[in-house]
């Protein structure tokens, strides 16, 4: 049982503050993504929970026992670090086995755990080698069957896949998600691709500004962004905004048309680009650009002043400098608050 | 276009005229390091009627009789032993305290660590003879005066500055991930040094020991005014200057610059380093 659960923690350097007072709670075995920019207090989170960094303020607890004042090798942990951190002057066999020789285990256990974690993520025939006679992917996998050697409570991942190739990403991100599920240890994962955290994560925590903007299921976080952020953020395209002006109670008036909204004092529109369609009756957009992407085509266009994107059919026939019609689903339209831009539900 | 051409060098005579002064001016810089080295080996190795003798042969005749006389020479290996203990001792003293110096400028901010590698270099601007009077002073109140112990102190300050700095710039070249790696793994700080950093540096250092070494084996301010009894070579020589024929000075002169050539030859790589030129 290794439940996270991080009370109040905050981060200053200096005058800078990269984390603002951060609660959240991890379930034991769940798989949490720390989504954001660079900068936003992800890696700093993570550095917290680690014991790399100490926390300004607040609680880090993992199973049941507070630990932000134990060093990382008290806390029951692996980390895997975005350059790989390979030990350059050990064998493979032996990066793999270094945290078992800490530990004091026994040769055959040792030798037992590092034949079975080397298979597993496929270095088998590489034991001998070392870093300097691995490529990058090869390199990564030394480093998670590394930390899987452990079998720690916690793994910790920064960005483990920022540093491979595009095609070499995806591989390795079906492989982690098969090979994290069968350890059954709790993973925290960070990273900037909005891809990779949407296919891996049972929950992910947008984070923003040293805050955390939504913690929810992916699917959650896409269809109902708790903020504008997270719908500026997840989605590619991202979101579309528009000004609303109210229109009698609960009815707002987006772009010379009307629609049924919340009953607030101000509201924004929103809606996601493939939650578009073509029809007669919607918001009037001027094409821009148009751009055809093999099962559907992105179109840049303008509506009111305001850039908006919709993502179409590639069957239809559409130029720059055509004025097409696009009708919103109504069941997927969102509203934010334009003062706090928080959702408004 | 106009066909007015403007009367001057053409462009490979310019360049032609650079590649000679260019070539020239490293042949001047070879000679001038390559040329007394020559001088002095050709001397040592000759017999001790040629020393005097010119011109000079190109390949000395490899007669060993200056060398001997040199090494049967009253207090000679006296004084080459003591160079040793004092040499051995300065290597010891400043990466025992160089080492960690570097490691604390490359691993952590604290305040004063501007003012803290300033103050390192400064070591150095002092002249050593306005130290000396003082230094003697002060060693023969406390009776470090000629002892090899106060003579390596004095050494292990002036090697002191190139330590911290060659140790700084290894320890700055080994990522900080790696040690990250290893506590999360379970070692204690220490653990980490020892484990991942220290066989990573392990080459470094012993550079710049060996650099400390060559330090203290070539100082001769210093040694001449701190020891009386137990001199170095570089002080006995100096002070048997002009009571010693000429061939011993010339086999002294060659058995000082020879291990110092051979180690700085072996290390130049980390010295490279230590000025932040590329090493490989």
């Amino acid at each position: 049982m290794a439940e996270i659960v991080i009370k109040g923690v905050a981060k200053q350097f200096g005058a800078f503050t990269a984390l603002h007072s951060v609660d959240l709670t991890i379930a034991d075995q769940e798989f949490m993504v720390l989504l954001g920019a660079s900068g936003c207090g992800k890696t700093t989170l993570l550095r917290i929970i680690a014991g790399l960094e100490a926390p300004s303020q607040g609680e880090v607890w993992i199973g049941g026992r507070r630990v932000d004042h134990l060093p990382p090798r008290a806390r029951g942990i692996a980390m895997v670090f975005q350059n790989y951190a390979v030990f350059p002057h050990l064998t493979v066999f032996e990066n793999i086995a270094f945290g078992l020789r800490m530990a004091n285990m026994p040769q055959a256990e040792v030798e037992r755990r590092v034949t079975r974690t080397a298979e597993l993520m496929h270095i088998g025939q590489l034991l001998k080698r070392y870093s300097g006679e691995l490529s990058g992917g090869q390199r990564q996998r030394v480093a998670v069957a590394r930390a899987l050697a452990m079998e720690p409570d916690v793994i910790l991942m920064d960005e483990p896949l920022s540093n491979l190739d595009a095609l070499l990403r995806l591989e390795m991100r079906a492989e982690l998600k098969g090979v994290l599920a069968q350890s059954k240890t709790t993973t925290i994962y960070v990273t900037h691709d909005q891809v990779e955290a949407m296919s891996l994560a049972d929950r992910i925590s947008v984070m923003n500004g040293g805050y955390i903007v939504q913690a929810d299921r992916p699917t959650e976080v896409y269809r109902n962004p708790a903020a504008r952020f997270v719908g500026s953020f997840i989605g590619n395209p991202p979101m579309n905004f528009l000004p609303a002006s109210p229109d009698g109670a609960g009815r707002w008036r987006v772009a010379g048309r009307v629609f049924d909204g919340p009953h607030a004092e101000a509201a924004e529109f929103a809606i996601r680009p493939e939650d578009l369609q073509a029809a007669s009756d919607g918001l009037n957009a001027e094409v821009r650009v148009v751009e055809p992407l093999g099962p559907h085509t992105l179109i840049t266009a303008e509506v009111a002043g305001q850039p908006f994107r919709a993502v179409l059919e590639s069957d239809r026939q559409v130029a720059p400098g055509d004025v097409i019609t696009l009708a919103p689903v109504p069941d997927r339209i969102r509203w934010f608050d334009p003062e706090t831009h928080k959702a408004i539900a | 276009m106009s066909d007015v051409t403007i009367p001057g060098p053409r462009r490979e005579e310019v360049n032609r005229a650079g590649r000679f002064l260019f070539g020239a001016g490293i042949a001047l810089l070879v000679l001038w390091v390559l040329v007394p080295i020559w001088f002095l080996f050709v001397n040592a190795l000759s017999a001790p009627s040629e020393v005097t003798g010119f011109p000079k042969r190109f390949w000395p005749s490899f007669d060993l009789a200056s060398v001997r006389f040199f090494w049967n020479f009253q207090g000679v290996t006296n004084a080459l032993w003591n160079s040793i203990k004092v040499a051995v001792l300065t290597m010891i003293l400043s990466i025992g305290m160089g080492a960690p110096a570097g490691y604390a400028l490359s691993r952590f901010d604290f305040p004063g660590k501007e003012f803290f590698r300033v103050l390192v270099i400064m070591t150095r601007a002092f002249p050593l003879p306005l130290l000396a009077l003082p230094l003697a002073v002060m060693f023969i109140r406390t009776g470090l005066d000629d002892t090899v112990l106060g003579l390596a102190l004095v050494h292990a300050m002036l090697a002191l500055p190139f330590a911290v700095l060659i140790t700084f710039s290894l320890f700055s070249g080994i990522p900080v991930e790696l040690e990250e790696a290893a506590w999360t793994l379970g070692c204690t700080r220490l653990q980490a040094f020892v484990k991942v950093v220290l066989p990573l540096a392990l080459p470094g250092i012993a550079a710049s020991a060996v650099f400390a070494f060559v330090i203290s084996w070539n100082e001769v301010f210093a040694a001449a005014v701190l020891t009386i009894e137990n001199r170095t070579l570089t002080a006995f020589l100096l002070q048997s200057l002009n009571v010693s024929p000429l061939p011993l000075k010339f086999a002294g002169g060659a058995a000082l610059v020879l291990p110092a050539l051979i180690f700085i030859f072996a290390v130049r790589k980390y010295l490279f380093a230590m000025w932040g030129i590329a090493n490989r």
